[in-house]
Formats: C-alpha cells, sequence, structure tokens
C-alpha cells in the first residue's frame, strides 16, 4: 500500500495514498464531531487550511473533497465566527446602494484576489464582492451562486469582509425582486386556493385500487427535453 | 482520468454514441418491472431485514441495522436522568434543523409564535443536513399542462400504490403555494426571462415538473431558510442532538434531553409541543450500501418517538439511488444527481449498449443497473473490484448546447473535475447506493404523530422521519417538497396547539416502560441508540486505543 506522509494539526501519520483529508483523518483516529456534515462537497462544514512541506504559502481547501498530498500540514477551520447583517427581506428598498448599506465594509476591498485564490468552489469571489459595490446585484448573485458558505474567503481577505454573507443578500434579492415571478405559478396557487381541484381529488381519493393502476399505467407522458 | 482498461471500455461507449442520441430503451410494463424489482432489488432480500419484538408496531418488518436500534437500550439510564433541574423552556421544540425543521420554525413564527419562544436542536450545524445536499430538485405541478391530479397519480404510482392518500394529498395540493412562498422569500429558481420556471422530468414523473436551482437546488433553499431563521431570530443550538423526548404526567410529549456533542453535558428542554425533524436513516449502511447522506442521518428520530409509543409505517422499505459514483473511490457512494438523466445522459453496460430507460423510477432503475451488473455480467469493473455502470454524460452537450453541463450542473462538473475526470468529454460510472428512508413515523394530514390510540398531544413529526407520504418508494423532487409541505403544517398546527396547552410535571415513565418491554423479551443490554454519529475510525486505531484502556 502506498503511504503518505501527513501531519494533523502538528503530529505526524502515515496514510494510505488517495483518501480524502477527512477520511485520512479518520483512518489516522480522529472522530469528526464539528467539521464534517455532508461529506460531499455541499455544506461548507470541513473547510481546512493547509501548508505543503518547504512552502510557505496557505491553501484552503475541504477536507471531504481534497485527496492527501506527501507533507502535507492540515489544520481545520470548521466555524469562522462572522456578522451577518439582519434585515426583514420584505422592507428592503432595492437600488444600487443596497447592499453595502448592510456590508459598508466592501468598500474596503483592495482587490487583492486572496478570497478568490482561497475558494474551494473556484468562484469569482473577489468579482462578485465588486459586482456588489457596483450595486450590480444580478451579476453578483450568480456569480456566487455556487457559493457553499465554507468561510474560507472570509478567513483569509484582509479587509475582512464576510464575502459568503454578501452574496446570500444579493441572490436573495436578486429572486425576490429581479427575477421575473412566475405567472403560471401564481395562477396555478389562485386555482387552489379557489378550490378548484377539491372535489376532484376527492374523488381521486376514494377510487379503487384497480381503478388507480389501470390510470397510472395508462397516463400520458410528456416528451421528455 | 480513467485507468486504461476502463478507457477501453469508454470507447465503445464513444462508438455507439451516435446511433443512440435519439433513441432510447421502451419504457417497462407493469409486469416486467415486478419481476426485475422482485428478483434484483436490495429490498426484496428477506434476510436483510427482520421482525421487531418491542414497541407498538412489534412484528413489523424493518431492515436488521434499524431494528438493531429499536432493539437497544437508551443512552441514559431513565431511572437516572434528574429533570428537575430545568435548562431551556420553551413554547415548541423543533428537533433537527434541516428542511422541514427550518420551515416548522418560520411556518411557528407566522402563525404568532415568538422567536425566543421557539428552540431549533440540531445535532451538526443548522442546515448541515440533507436538504443541503438535495441537488435535482423539488415537483410542483404548476404548469398549464399540469395539474395537482396528475402530480398525485404519479406519487402513488410510484409509490407502489402503498402510500397514505390524506398525506399524498396535502403533497400536491401544497406544492404550488410553497413555490410560492420560496419565491416571495427570494429563492432563485431556474426561470426563463418572462419568469416561466424551467422544468423537467425525474424518474416516474408524466409531466416535467421538477424545479431546481441549478443542481443546488436544496441548498438554495436550505440556505435561504437558514438566512431568515437568523434574521428572525429563532434560538438555535447546535452540536446537541436530543437523546430522548419526554412526557408530562397526562402523557402528552413535554420537550427532550438534549446532550451537548462537545462537553458531554446533559439538557432539559420543557416545551408545550416537540416537532421531530431529524430526517432519514442513511448511515446506517442498510446492507453494507455506500450512501449519499450526510454524517448525522442515523435514524434518531425514529428510535425515539418509537419508544413514545408512535407508530412506524414503511419501514421495510428503503430507497437506493441508482447513480451513486462508483469511480473514484474517493468519493463513492456519493449521488449524481437524476437530473443528469433528465438532461439526457444515458446508461450503458461495459459494451456501450442500451439497457434501460433512462427515467423509470428510481427503484427499478437501480435494479436494472444491478442485474446489468451481476446478472448479466455487463457491468465496469473498477481498479478496487467495484461494479458500475457508464452514464454518458457528454450527451447533455450534444443535446442541449455546449456549456449546458458546467450552466446546470456545476455541483456534479466540480465534484468529478476535483478527481480529473471531465462529463463533458468523458462518462461517469455509477452504482446504485443508499439514499432515502422510504418509511418513518407516522403522523396524519396534521402533521401529528400517530400512536395505536390515536394523535400523541403536543407531538408533530415532518420531512424524511416520518412514513407515508412516499408509500413504498419516493419520486425524486417530492422529498424535498415533503419537508416543506409538512414542515409548514407541523408549523402552523404547533403554533396553535401551545396556545392552550400546560405542561405538567416532567417525566420519562415511556421509556421506562420501554426498557421493561425489552428486558421481558430477553434483550441483552449490549447495544444502545439512539446512534447520533457512526463511526469511521480503523479498527486497527480503535482496538489499539482499548488496549491502552
Ligand atoms: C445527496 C442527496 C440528494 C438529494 N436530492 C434530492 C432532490 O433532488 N430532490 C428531493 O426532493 N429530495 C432529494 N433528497 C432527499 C431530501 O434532500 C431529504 O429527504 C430531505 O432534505 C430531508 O429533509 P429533513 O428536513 O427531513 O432532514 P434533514 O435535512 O436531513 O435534516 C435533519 C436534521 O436533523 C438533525 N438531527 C438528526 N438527528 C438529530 C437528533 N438526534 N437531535 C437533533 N437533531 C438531529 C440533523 O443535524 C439535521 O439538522 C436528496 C438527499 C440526498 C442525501
Ligand atoms: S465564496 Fe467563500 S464561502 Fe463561498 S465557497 Fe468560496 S470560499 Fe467558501
Ligand atoms: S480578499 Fe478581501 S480585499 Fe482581497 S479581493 Fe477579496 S474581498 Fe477584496
Ligand atoms: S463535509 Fe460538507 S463540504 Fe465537506
Amino acid at each position: 500500500m502506498e503511504e503518505v506522509r501527513i501531519y494533523i494539526m502538528g503530529k505526524e501519520y502515515k496514510v494510505p495514498a488517495g483518501l480524502t483529508i477527512m477520511k485520512a483523518m479518520e483512518y489516522a483516529g480522529y472522530r469528526y464531531i464539528r467539521g464534517a456534515g455532508c461529506r460531499a462537497g455541499f455544506c461548507g462544514a470541513c473547510a481546512t487550511i493547509y501548508r505543503k512541506e518547504g512552502d510557505y504559502k496557505l491553501y484552503a481547501d475541504l477536507a471531504c473533497q481534497k485527496t492527501v498530498e506527501e507533507g502535507m500540514h492540515l489544520v481545520q477551520l470548521p466555524f469562522s465566527p462572522a456578522n451577518k447583517a439582519i434585515y426583514d427581506i420584505e422592507k428592503i428598498k432595492v437600488d444600487d446602494k443596497t447592499i453595502l448599506s448592510f456590508y459598508p465594509e466592501i468598500a474596503r476591498c483592495v482587490s487583492c484576489n486572496t478570497c478568490t485564490k482561497a475558494c474551494p468552489q473556484e468562484l469569482e469571489v473577489m468579482d462578485y464582492i465588486q459586482a456588489s459595490l457596483r450595486g450590480d446585484i444580478k451579476k453578483a448573485a450568480e456569480l456566487g451562486f455556487d457559493c457553499i458558505q465554507c468561510g474560507l474567503c472570509a478567513i483569509r481577505c484582509p479587509a475582512e469582509i464576510v464575502h459568503y454573507h454578501v452574496a446570500q443578500l444579493a441572490r436573495r434579492l436578486y429572486g425576490k425582486y429581479i427575477a421575473p415571478k412566475s405567472k403560471h405559478l401564481e395562477k396555478r396557487v389562485r386555482e387552489i386556493e379557489e378550490g378548484r381541484y377539491n372535489k376532484a381529488i376527492k374523488e381521486l381519493m376514494n377510487k379503487s385500487l384497480e381503478e388507480l393502476r389501470k390510470m397510472y399505467n395508462e397516463r400520458d407522458i410528456e416528451p421528455g427535453d | 482520468m480513467y485507468p486504461k482498461e476502463m478507457q477501453k471500455s469508454i470507447e465503445k461507449v464513444e462508438k455507439s454514441r451516435e446511433e443512440r442520441l435519439h433513441k432510447l430503451p421502451e419504457r417497462l410494463k407493469e409486469k416486467e418491472k415486478e419481476e426485475l424489482l422482485l428478483k434484483w432489488h436490495p429490498d426484496y432480500k428477506p434476510e436483510a431485514k427482520r421482525k421487531i419484538r418491542v414497541g407498538v408496531s412489534k412484528n413489523a418488518i424493518v431492515p436488521n441495522e434499524v431494528a438493531d436500534l429499536i432493539e437497544a437500550y437508551p443512552l441514559e439510564n431513565p431511572a437516572e436522568i434528574d429533570l428537575s433541574n430545568i435548562d431551556y423552556q420553551t413554547d415548541i421544540l423543533i428537533i433537527g434543523g434541516g428542511g422541514a425543521g427550518c420551515t416548522a420554525a418560520l411556518f411557528a413564527y407566522y402563525n404568532g409564535v415568538k422567536p425566543e419562544n421557539i428552540l431549533i436542536a440540531t445535532k451538526l450545524r443548522n442546515g448541515d443536513a440533507n436538504t443541503m445536499m438535495a441537488q435535482g430538485g423539488i415537483q410542483a405541478a404548476d404548469k398549464e399542462n399540469d395539474s395537482p391530479l396528475i402530480h398525485y397519480l404519479d406519487v402513488i404510482g410510484g409509490g407502489h400504490f402503498a402510500n397514505k392518500t390524506e398525506l399524498v394529498e396535502r403533497l400536491v395540493m401544497d406544492a404550488p403555494i410553497i413555490i410560492k412562498w420560496h419565491e416571495e422569500l427570494g429563492v432563485m429558481y431556474d426561470k426563463k426571462d418572462d419568469g416561466e420556471m424551467i422544468t423537467v422530468h425525474g424518474g416516474g414523473t408524466s409531466r416535467r415538473r421538477m424545479h431546481s436551482a441549478k443542481d443546488y437546488t436544496g441548498m438554495e433553499i436550505m440556505r435561504v431558510l437558514r438566512d431568515e431563521i437568523r434574521n428572525i431570530g429563532v434560538n438555535i443550538i447546535e452540536f446537541s442532538p436530543a437523546i430522548e423526548l419526554l412526557i408530562d404526567d397526562e402523557g402528552k410529549a413535554a420537550g427532550a434531553i438534549l446532550y451537548n456533542l462537545e462537553t458531554d453535558q446533559y439538557y432539559v428542554v420543557k416545551a408545550k409541543a416537540t416537532i421531530i425533524a431529524t430526517g432519514g436513516f442513511g448511515r446506517l449502511h442498510i446492507q453494507g450500501f455506500p450512501t449519499t447522506n450526510h454524517y448525522g442521518a442515523t435514524c434518531d428520530g425514529v428510535v425515539l418517538a418509537y419508544r413514545m409509543g408512535a407508530i412506524l409505517r414503511d419501514m421495510d422499505s428503503v430507497q437506493y439511488h441508482p447513480t451513486g459514483v462508483a469511480y473514484p473511490e474517493q468519493i463513492v457512494g456519493l449521488l449524481v444527481t437524476e437530473k443528469v438523466r433528465s438532461l439526457g445522459a444515458q446508461p450503458l453496460n461495459s459494451e456501450g449498449e442500451q439497457f434501460v430507460h433512462p427515467l423509470e423510477p428510481r427503484d427499478v432503475e437501480a435494479s436494472a443497473f444491478i442485474k446489468e451488473c451481476y446478472g448479466k455480467n455487463k457491468g465496469v469493473i473498477t481498479p478496487t473490484g467495484m461494479r458500475g455502470i457508464w452514464l454518458d454524460s457528454p450527451i447533455i452537450d450534444i443535446l442541449h448546447g455546449e456549456g449546458t453541463i458546467e450552466r446546470r450542473l456545476g455541483a456534479m462538473f466540480r465534484m468529478f473535475k476535483r478527481f480529473d475526470i471531465d462529463m463533458r468529454e468523458e462518462p461517469i460510472l455509477v452504482f446504485p447506493t443508499l439514499h432515502y428512508q422510504n418509511g418513518g413515523i407516522e403522523i396524519n394530514s396534521n402533521a401529528e404523530v400517530l400512536s395505536p390510540k390515536g394523535v400523541i398531544k403536543g407531538l408533530f413529526a415532518a420531512g424524511e422521519v416520518t412514513g407515508g407520504v412516499h408509500g413504498k418508494n419516493r419520486l425524486m423532487g417530492n422529498s424535498l417538497l415533503d419537508t416543506q409541505v409538512f414542515g409548514r403544517i407541523a408549523g402552523i398546527n404547533s403554533a396553535k396547539y401551545v396556545k392552550n396547552c400546560k405542561i405538567g410535571k416532567l417525566s420519562v415513565e415511556h421509556v421506562k416502560k420501554y426498557v421493561e418491554e425489552l428486558k421481558k423479551e430477553g434483550i441483552e443490554e449490549k447495544r444502545r441508540a439512539p446512534m447520533i454519529l457512526p463511526d469511521y475510525r480503523e479498527k486497527r486505531v480503535l482496538s489499539r486505543a482499548i488496549d491502552i484502556l
């Protein structure tokens, strides 16, 4: 079995090559309490900082997605304390200063791009902060859409911006105020509230198993994409 | 990059692509489906299950792993629990902070309960839950050619007609209301320029009614719910799972005992209403399968509610998602969303041949894959000896235009790219993986938990922890919906309930009785439950640790 040498919070371990950081730490005997959620790259709970031997740089990644490498020095950061703006989404006035008014610190961005380099999702983090600063909510929402809120960018930012909360606000503003409303949805909700389907659904519920089976097997299927 | 052996098979896939592009196998007839399921679905293996020996659903058949937890003793001896020291007093205690739990909290608040009188207790971080991982989408019949009635038919047909009809009724009737609510909260659904929802098929749907937010649907919903919970100021305690429910002297639900995972302390929570929203059991690795589920999905809610007399239903049926990752090894078992097939990727055997329609209901699709690999020996074999089926993903960009995979399947694309596989150019390898707890605690359409004597007062449940909505097989997009619909109902009804409720003296009488029953059945005191977190440490490491002790 090919092995690699890693350091977990300063202690040396030999683990099989090819494991993710998460599995390597478990192999070494660590049990996760914090720092693991989805184990699949979706929740951002497993933010990890590491350095490689002979390299001064700090790297960042997700423990559940990154494979261990020889000489990695690992530290887990399962939680980054962060300031979140509190708002009533119903009462926000949307203009190009809205995001700035909730997160004035975005004006401190020095365009160093450290956030972008830290992002395990490879998002253009600096660009969405810049878009937020310009008041381009749509752009910020789109660029920040795949953010898993791991906090790695925020930990590294010299301006101490909480990028993921900024992106969250941008998305909600876009989703609520800017994206066009769905007319067919509105219509269907109205029909349901008016009780249009109430009688028919009760009839369906009272059908015999035989009848239902038949209806199901004979139902027409809309062609796919 | 795939190893050489696998590349040879990829060449065959590429060779047959042109011819397959617009041609799909016919859908199976009812009889054919039944035969396939009986012979090849893991759920139909009798040796994998047994009858439970205690409790109100005694003799119900459940997977062995679940029976092991149900026939287990409490973590803490009930006789030694001191309930006189109350750490938290609240109107509503919500156990679990995934989609169902957060939605319940929000609707309790909308219905007049103050945020400081709502407490969410979660095992992991708020939101680190299956809801966050849902990729494919959420169903709702809101388009012109669709209706709640057609949705109803799909749900019960998919569930093999075993569903509880009053729950299905609520599921399909409330679905558009939920999507509208999401829209108002600012959830970014995929839409066309005029606001029309972009919807696709899922396995077993007769209309294109799957709404999505790229392939991060659950994450997008969960993030917004969590953001809203924080805006409103609902109390949350994280890393503090419930390990026992409490009752009062009238037998009403009255809160729970929480366990602080980091300090080993117990907290007594006294609550007028308790909502169980603990999600599913994927991390029990039923029959040794890998799983798509989050770390804390260990069946806790079922175990606790059962001790209190809740009926269990359809727990014999487990969902294996047909497309879990089979290669590379590091991510085996993780989900490849059904949306990959919805968008046109075709399942193929090692010869590059089609053998099943891509959009059969999940259990049928999974059985077809298992048969192809183990019955016909036409699976692709990986370096670690796993067998798998190709999903010909490059077809997606061919059918829908370049950039579709990156735009609409960003999470999938990213996951494979991290391991040097480019799904735009190469197919991906999949095999069924443990995905969903089809059954669970029985509720009525008010989200009240049922015992053989009727409603258990003050106890509500919503989401994957409950059974009945999906019958014996859940369709994609109906469980996100389930968490939202029944989370909402649980929130509304618990808010009503707490208005006129007084809690008496706290007790764990029900646990004492349960323990007596375990003893009477001669069950030894070896196992403890709930499990809370599975242990993935090496046996080698653990045995050494024990040596030292
Ligand atoms: C990878 C994946 C993809 C999926 N894709 C889709 C999809 O595309 N469409 C769809 O409709 N469905 C999908 N599903 C299913 C769906 O996501 C889940 O069924 C649903 O989100 C469950 O929500 P829930 O709120 O019931 O539970 P969860 O979201 O799992 O939340 C459970 C909560 O309970 C907590 N908890 C557990 N035990 C305890 C305890 N003892 N005490 C306190 N808290 C506890 C957890 O920490 C968590 O906060 C998918 C599931 C997975 C795993
Ligand atoms: S933007 Fe920041 S919080 Fe979001 S995924 Fe990237 S590093 Fe993590
Ligand atoms: S790290 Fe901070 S300061 Fe640097 S570019 Fe990103 S947001 Fe701006
Ligand atoms: S554990 Fe969720 S992203 Fe790694």
